[in-house]
């Protein structure tokens, strides 16, 4: 069962974080990152750039439309997503409790509904 | 590593530091301000006593100078504010007789208007910890958690929190949810080593104990995270493999911390109150008295989470007895203790228990047990112990 782990959180400013900090949550993400991977369950994780870089795309209005901003402009916003392969919830749970990111972000935790698996478009169930 | 030395002058300085914040302000309620008027003073001391020499009494002198830029503070703000000056109510100590108003300075940072903050809280004023290097324990990014300080200090000067110790009787109820919080953010489980956060808070739960020696819990609390830190080493063998605690090589277990546990344990006992932490700290004590290649004392360390699980009925504790029973009573007893427990079926240990008696017991439950200890395990070498462990089971 695919699982995401959203994380949302308000977007630092320059120089909000101090170097020695940034270095600690680093190696906190590494450690966290090694551990999901040792345990065979990870199968992505994206740290996002600031939505100041977001550009957005569609169609929903007839006409093509290509913005620069994000979808939603919000104080707190989608900033990263873990990919996690595991057997239910409770796992999900489990490993989402544990990232460093909480300190910080609300983390989503969102059952996949359908993926695309070495190539191929398959909607689970 | 730092000496024995460096260590003593730090925990001077840290003590000394807690001591005098705590009485410059037990008047105003201003932790900022009284934060801002002893780094004047410790500035002032860097210039000042390597050309006039370290004074006598150096805590009486930061006091003074401290109180002294406290005044001209206020003065400079009264005259703006065209308000009185109540020149009484900020009347110095006399040098030299500074009494520890730590405690005061600790239940105003457990207050509950600033409960979530109480912790950081205790280590930046009472300890000294500056907000990076709480962040970097509590792994909080700097601008968080000195924003979070920040925010609490206002809160209290708004709300003017009282400085005061209740009376004797009251003292232990008011200190109850500060133990509470700091065995919260000690007992954490990160993915990352937790030694630098042990370290922080190993020294607050002494700073307690030491601040309010008549309350037997603040021992309890203090022994407990002594004699759980001790065993940390042993956690994993040299192959990074995890090793649960009744197997555990004693040798590797730390004396020192060991011996500081005992003397806060000793200390709880005397004063004659039984408590959850107490409890807690004396089935520390019993996995402790263990000599190498001996199995602990089941029938002892039975009593005791009886005891526990009456007074402080938590999940874990519940999960710890029910393994227990399974050593004194047979696996099938410790599985039936288990079945009887509500609200543990996300729980890890609850999981890791039930998969290990069902494997005791030859039982082919076994198996869909480990897996699913094995799925909500985060820690690597726990992890991998169970797949052994499920391994093991053959089927």
């Amino acid at each position: 069962m695919h699982y995401a782990l959203l994380i949302n959180n308000a977007e630092p400013d320059e120089g909000d974080i101090a170097a020695e900090a940034f270095l600690q949550m680093q190696r906190a993400m590494a450690d966290y990152t090694a551990a999901l991977q040792a345990a065979g369950v990870l199968i992505g994780a994206e740290i996002l750039e600031p939505q100041a870089q977001t550009v957005t795309v569609t169609r929903r209005d007839g006409d093509l439309t290509i913005q620069d901003g994000p979808f939603a402009d919000t104080r707190e916003a989608l900033a990263g997503v873990f990919l996690l392969d595991v057997p239910d919830q409770d796992a999900a749970l489990a490993w989402a409790e544990k990232h460093p990111a909480t300190q910080y972000a609300v983390i989503e935790v969102r059952k996949v509904a359908a993926a695309c698996d070495e190539g191929i478009w398959n909607a689970e169930d | 590593m730092a000496g024995d030395a460096e260590v003593r002058a730090e925990n001077a300085a840290r003590t000394s530091y807690g001591r005098l914040l705590a009485l410059l302000a037990t008047r105003t309620h201003d932790l900022a301000a009284a934060e801002d008027a002893l780094a004047d003073a410790f500035e002032r001391a860097l210039t000042r006593w390597p050309v006039d020499g370290t004074p006598d009494d150096p805590d009486a002198w930061l006091l003074t100078v401290a109180r002294n830029r406290q005044r001209d503070r206020w003065k400079s703000a009264a005259e703006r504010r065209s308000l009185p000056f109540d020149e009484a109510a900020h009347d110095a100590a006399a040098p030299g007789e500074s009494p520890d108003r730590r405690l005061e300075l600790l239940l105003v940072c457990a207050h509950p208007a600033v409960a979530g903050a109480s912790v950081p809280l205790m280590l930046n004023t009472v300890l000294g910890f500056t907000a990076e290097q709480i962040g970097a324990a509590l792994l909080v990014p700097t601008a968080t958690m000195a924003a979070r300080l920040t925010r609490a200090k206002k809160r209290i000067e708004r709300e003017r929190i009282p400085f005061a110790v209740p009376e004797v009787d009251a003292l232990a109820g008011r200190l109850g949810p500060v133990l509470e919080a700091v065995y919260g953010s000690y007992s954490i489980e990160w993915p990352t080593p937790p030694r630098e956060r042990h370290a922080l808070l190993l020294g607050l739960a002494g700073t307690i104990a030491e601040s309010a020696p008549t309350v037997a819990e603040a021992h309890g609390l203090a022994a407990l995270m002594y004699l759980s830190s001790a065993r940390l080493p042993a956690r994993v063998d040299e192959d990074g493999r995890y090793i649960p605690l009744p197997l555990q090589d004693p040798r590797r277990w730390d004396r020192d911390l060991i011996a500081a546990g005992h003397r806060h344990l000793r200390v709880a006992h005397a004063l004659g109150t039984v408590g959850r932490f107490q409890l807690e700290a004396a089935i520390g004590a019993v996995h402790c008295a263990r000599r190498p290649g001996e199995a602990p004392d089941w029938a002892n360390l039975r009593r005791l989470y009886d005891a526990l699980v009456a007074l402080a009925p938590t999940r874990g504790a519940a999960v710890a007895r029910a393994a227990v029973i399974a050593e004194t009573d047979g696996a099938r007893a410790g599985l039936e203790a288990l079945d009887l427990l509500d609200g543990v079926e996300r729980l890890q240990p609850a999981w890791a228990v039930r998969a290990s008696l069902l494997d005791r017991l030859g039982e082919p439950a076994a198996d869909a047990a480990y897996a699913k200890a094995i799925s909500i395990t985060t820690d690597s070498a726990e992890r991998e112990y169970l797949a052994r462990r499920a391994r093991g089971t053959g089927r």
